[in-house]
């Protein structure tokens, strides 16, 4: 009797708790994650949308941000600090505002305020690519100081130690951090290097043009160049043309910096236009971009509190390293 | 001999010439054959458009859509050989736009007598946006593999880029058309004192509608030697330096603005000037801030030279410029 009795109670007790089951172990996730991000609106404001990296984030984003029930949306300035900066307002004062704002600032200041406002507004912002005298809630980006260092490597690498070891620049402009920084990191670099020595470094003003205009002059001036470093890949296009022009394709080593895009930089690379990339790569920012509004969003950091730096790592694409999976594709990211 | 004859063109020139003399002596290599080919090279492209936008403000007017017609035109040209139009189908098409854009600037100059400053303004505005929008996918758009551009920015003849020879055959049929021909009188005339070039008879409302027609030309031309050369066109040189660049080119070689004044020869001039600064300015590795302050500079001390050794006349004062 007492065995059947415990039989009994021991299969009562297994029955509740087989029926309590599903009930105490329900993944508490999902609900979390749903109720945290549903309906949280996403704003990106790049220095316009035109172009492989604000393309790219864009695409990336914009497949994913749907999936947790977010709405993304983009601003296109094209290329217009003006419009950048009513893009920006409009942002801030629109109604449901945004959660997360992500700039792409075209110089150190001149969003600065605007984003200080954004944050105190209750949004996150997220500066990236290019950086900016502000503390932004996380940076996502190349360390540019960072990219001018592994470019002049890569200048060393490709002239070796029997070249002139002559190095020229076509840098950027005078007021955009990824030019200062970059051009700070090679300097740096550079005097690592026993007898190398940059001979000429004039500025494109991030014009295709203009670079190849200056850049003819150097060559001219400087026929033992052999290697150049272009500070985008925007404008290195014209660097290319004049040492083509030049017929000293063999002979000096163009190094740009870029994104990854396929056509943009791999394939450039395969036809001889540039005889490297320095790539911080779009789709790993894109993603370190969603794990941390994921991230933040779920947390009880308030807008303003933290101020991370997500660099990405950069890579040297080269005739060496290039392989398959080297760079991304925006016909294809965009087909899909 | 008086004062007067240094007039801003004569000015622009000494400049030219001093800044040769002192780089010669002071950069070597300035004075070098190929250094001497890629200055002027540096300026094809300026110096089409800059002709153009002679050929506009001579007549009275201004054309500011002309950098605009240059990339978009291209961009578009280029994004139809990439979605499978034919060679000669996508050209057409794209000259016809370039022709119609011209028009339409030169029809709301001539016949709806709006400033041409306005028109041309909302034109060049109008056909980026609607390019970009609705016809190209991207900023930057690439020349196809294989095409003829290609070889036309290889091409050399001793040594000498295409572009070169382009921009010296159109200044010179410009040089023609502005001299020698019926028509090319006329710019001058209706430029100088539009009332009275009617009253004698001129044709004046349809000769500003070919002005615009032609700087449109001219946009395209300079649009299809930057393609082959960079192998792209890259539109975001619609934000750039460049239309001032243009204007600053013919006005630095004393074509006034009020119209009916100057000709080829200021063009050259004034690009010359252009080409040489930058161009020296890159040997002496001179910081872009200060660059443009040195073509700034020049610019202004040209202008207040010639305001003071040329005082404007009654008729101009009454006019004003445009």
């Amino acid at each position: 009797m007492n065995v059947l009795k415990s039989a009994f109670s021991a299969i009562a007790i297994a029955t509740a708790a087989f029926a309590a089951l599903p009930a105490a172990a329900q993944d508490p996730g999902p609900e979390a994650y749903k109720n945290a991000l549903e309906g949280k609106r996403i704003v990106m404001v790049p220095m316009a949308m035109g172009f492989d990296l604000a393309q790219g984030w864009a695409g990336y984003l914009s497949k994913e941000i749907p999936n947790f029930g977010g709405v993304f949306e983009t601003r296109d300035p094209n290329w217009s600090v003006e419009a950048g900066a009513q893009a920006i307002a409009e942002a801030i004062t629109s109604d449901p505002k945004p959660d997360v704002l992500i700039v792409m600032a075209p110089d150190m200041n001149s969003y600065s305020k605007l984003m200080r406002r954004a944050q105190k507004a209750g949004i996150f912002v997220f500066l990236i690519d290019n950086p900016a005298n502000f503390k932004a809630d996380a940076f996502f980006g190349g360390d540019w100081t960072e990219m001018g260092r592994i470019e002049a490597k890569e200048a060393v690498r490709a002239c070796g130690d029997s070249s002139s070891k002559q190095i020229g620049l076509v840098q950027g402009d005078q007021t955009n951090a990824t030019s200062l920084f970059q051009y700070n990191g090679i300097v740096e670099e550079m005097a690592k290097h026993e007898g190398f020595e940059i001979v000429s470094e004039p500025f494109s003003n991030w014009d295709a043009t203009t670079s190849r205009t200056v850049t003819t002059t150097m060559l001219q001036q400087h026929p033992d160049i052999c290697a150049i470093i272009d500070f985008w890949d925007g404008d290195a296009v014209g660097a290319a043309a004049a040492i083509r022009e030049a017929g000293m394709s063999d002979k000096v080593h163009l190094i740009a910096n870029g994104g990854g895009e396929k056509s943009a930089n791999c394939d450039a690379i395969k036809n001889g236009t540039y005889g490297a990339v320095v790539s911080t790569s779009v789709r790993r920012e894109s993603y370190d971009m969603l794990a941390m509004m994921k991230y933040l969003l779920q947390s009880n950091v308030k807008p303003g509190d933290a101020a991370t730096y997500i660099y990405t790592d950069t890579d040297t694409i080269n005739d060496l390293t290039m392989t398959d999976s080297s760079c991304w594709d925006l016909s294809a990211l965009t087909a899909q | 001999m008086n004062l007067s004859t240094f007039n801003q063109e004569r000015i622009v020139l000494i400049a030219t010439v001093l800044v040769v003399i002192f780089a010669a002596i002071v950069l070597p290599g300035f004075l070098n054959v190929t250094n001497l080919i890629s200055i002027v090279r540096s300026i094809s492209v300026l110096g089409i458009l800059a002709l153009g936008m002679a050929i506009v403000i001579i007549g009275r007017g201004i054309d500011l859509s002309m950098v605009a017609i240059m990339a978009m035109s291209i961009a578009w040209y280029l994004q139809m050989l990439h979605t499978g139009y034919g060679e000669t189908e996508a050209l057409m098409l794209v000259l016809l736009a370039v022709v119609f854009i011209g028009a339409v600037n030169g029809f709301l100059v001539a016949y709806a007598d709006v400033p041409p400053i306005f028109v041309t303004l909302a034109t060049g505005l109008f056909v980026f946006g609607f390019v970009r929008s609705q016809l190209i996918p991207s900023d930057a758009v690439t020349v196809p593999a294989g095409h003829w551009l290609e070889a036309v920015g290889a091409a050399r003849f001793a040594g000498i880029p295409v572009d070169v020879f382009v921009f010296l055959t159109l200044a010179f049929a410009t040089f023609l058309f502005l001299r020698f021909t019926k028509w090319g009188r006329y710019v001058y005339y209706a430029g100088d004192n539009p009332a009275a070039a009617r009253n004698i008879g001129i044709p004046v409302r349809p000769m500003l509608v070919l002005r615009y027609i032609l700087s449109a030309l001219f946009s395209f031309i300079a649009g299809l030697l930057t393609a082959a050369s960079l192998l792209s066109i890259q539109t975001r040189v619609i934000n750039s330096n460049l239309l001032y660049d243009v204007i600053l080119v013919a006005v630095i070689g004393g074509i006034g603005l009020s119209g009916g004044k100057g000709g080829v020869r200021n063009v050259l001039i004034g690009a010359a000037l252009i080409g040489i600064l930058l161009n020296v300015m890159t040997i002496a590795n001179i910081s872009l801030l200060l660059q443009n302050l040195i073509k700034s500079t020049i610019l202004l001390a040209a202008i207040i030279l010639d305001g003071w050794l040329n005082p404007r006349d009654e008729q101009t004062a009454q006019q004003g410029d445009i």
